[in-house]
């Protein structure tokens, strides 16, 4: 597998990149605000910071990275083919449920945040941290298969 | 099956990530702090800043040595490929000047410990100053730029 990704068509070069860079800017976010939130302590600018991360940085680079991997499934000809591949279908599980989880997070962050501002709201930036966590672990995951490639 | 390579090669992109991951980690921290000219609030970056620091350890250290070992494994590429020797020119550099910028917001935290431990908890001009240097804003910028670069490099192995 690691052969026939040092040959593949140059045509496939760009899209690729954009889904790999989105990926990493995804991974940096989710990060970002794991870490922040995980070590906010109540702290509401560390809370904010941790809650952006995801918002700004986490759903564009996860949009970046889910295009990248559908323009590069329909130029390998993949589009109405069985996905029959261990790592195609991790990834399409990490990428869809991960990206559902992400939205799950984004939208309990963001009452979090709403309620921030009259005392309450910790409880559910906590769960955002949570499930921030565990799309951590996911991703860790993809990018291993993505790149071990296992059948 | 996942051959020894192929976990090689899975090492050497995780570690890509964790570097990446780390570098957008900083720019977050960059962007919060560019507002802060109290010391508490300089301070409380630093845990995060901590583990930024961790990922950056693991993944520069990870892409070279992993990246050569492949390098070396791989009949298709030589560690002298042109391709190669650009990405560790373009990686050395970019660690060099991530260092250089991580010192300068190193000294604001510094400067804020101080001003903390004086008993000093109000708003300080120098403090603000310090994090909103331009030259570690800047030395971050190259470093980023550089390693979009060896990205860039990767994908389309230039020469190869």
């Amino acid at each position: 597998m690691s052969a026939l990704a040092a040959i593949r068509p140059d045509s496939w070069n760009f899209p690729l990149f954009l889904h790999v860079l989105g990926a990493m800017i995804l991974v940096g976010g989710t990060l970002t605000a794991a870490s922040t939130l995980a070590l906010a302590r109540g702290d509401k600018g560390l809370l904010r910071l941790g809650y952006w991360s995801l918002l700004a940085v986490g759903l564009p680079g996860w949009v970046l990275m889910y295009v990248g991997a559908e323009w590069i499934y329909s130029k390998e000809g993949l589009d109405d083919a069985p996905i029959d591949s261990a790592w195609t279908a991790i990834g399409f599980v990490v990428a869809e449920a991960g990206g559902l989880l992400l939205l799950a997070s984004l939208i309990l962050g963001g009452v979090g945040m709403r309620r921030l501002a009259s005392g309450g709201g910790t409880g559910l930036l906590r769960a955002t941290m949570v499930i921030s966590l565990v799309l951590l672990a996911a991703y860790v995951i993809a990018v291993w298969a993505m790149s071990a490639k296992p059948d | 099956m996942v051959s020894f390579d192929d976990w090689i090669l899975a090492l050497h992109v995780l570690s890509a990530f964790a570097l990446v991951g780390a570098i957008v980690l900083f720019w977050l921290l960059i962007v919060a702090v560019r507002r802060a000219d109290l010391p508490e609030a300089t301070i409380r970056m630093e845990p995060i800043a901590r583990l930024g620091n961790v990922a950056v350890g693991i993944g520069s250290i990870g892409t070279l040595v992993f990246g050569i070992w492949l390098a070396i494994s791989f009949d298709a590429y030589q560690v002298w490929d042109g391709w190669i020797i650009g990405a560790i020119i373009l990686w050395a550099i970019s660690i060099e000047t991530g260092r250089r910028a991580g010192v300068e917001y190193t000294n604001a935290m510094r400067k804020a410990e101080e001003l903390q431990a004086a008993g000093q908890t109000g708003p300080s001009a120098e403090l603000g100053t310090m994090n909103r240097t331009s030259n570690g804003l800047l030395l971050h910028g190259v470093s980023s730029a550089l390693v979009l670069l060896i990205l860039i490099d990767m994908i389309w192995k230039p020469g190869a």
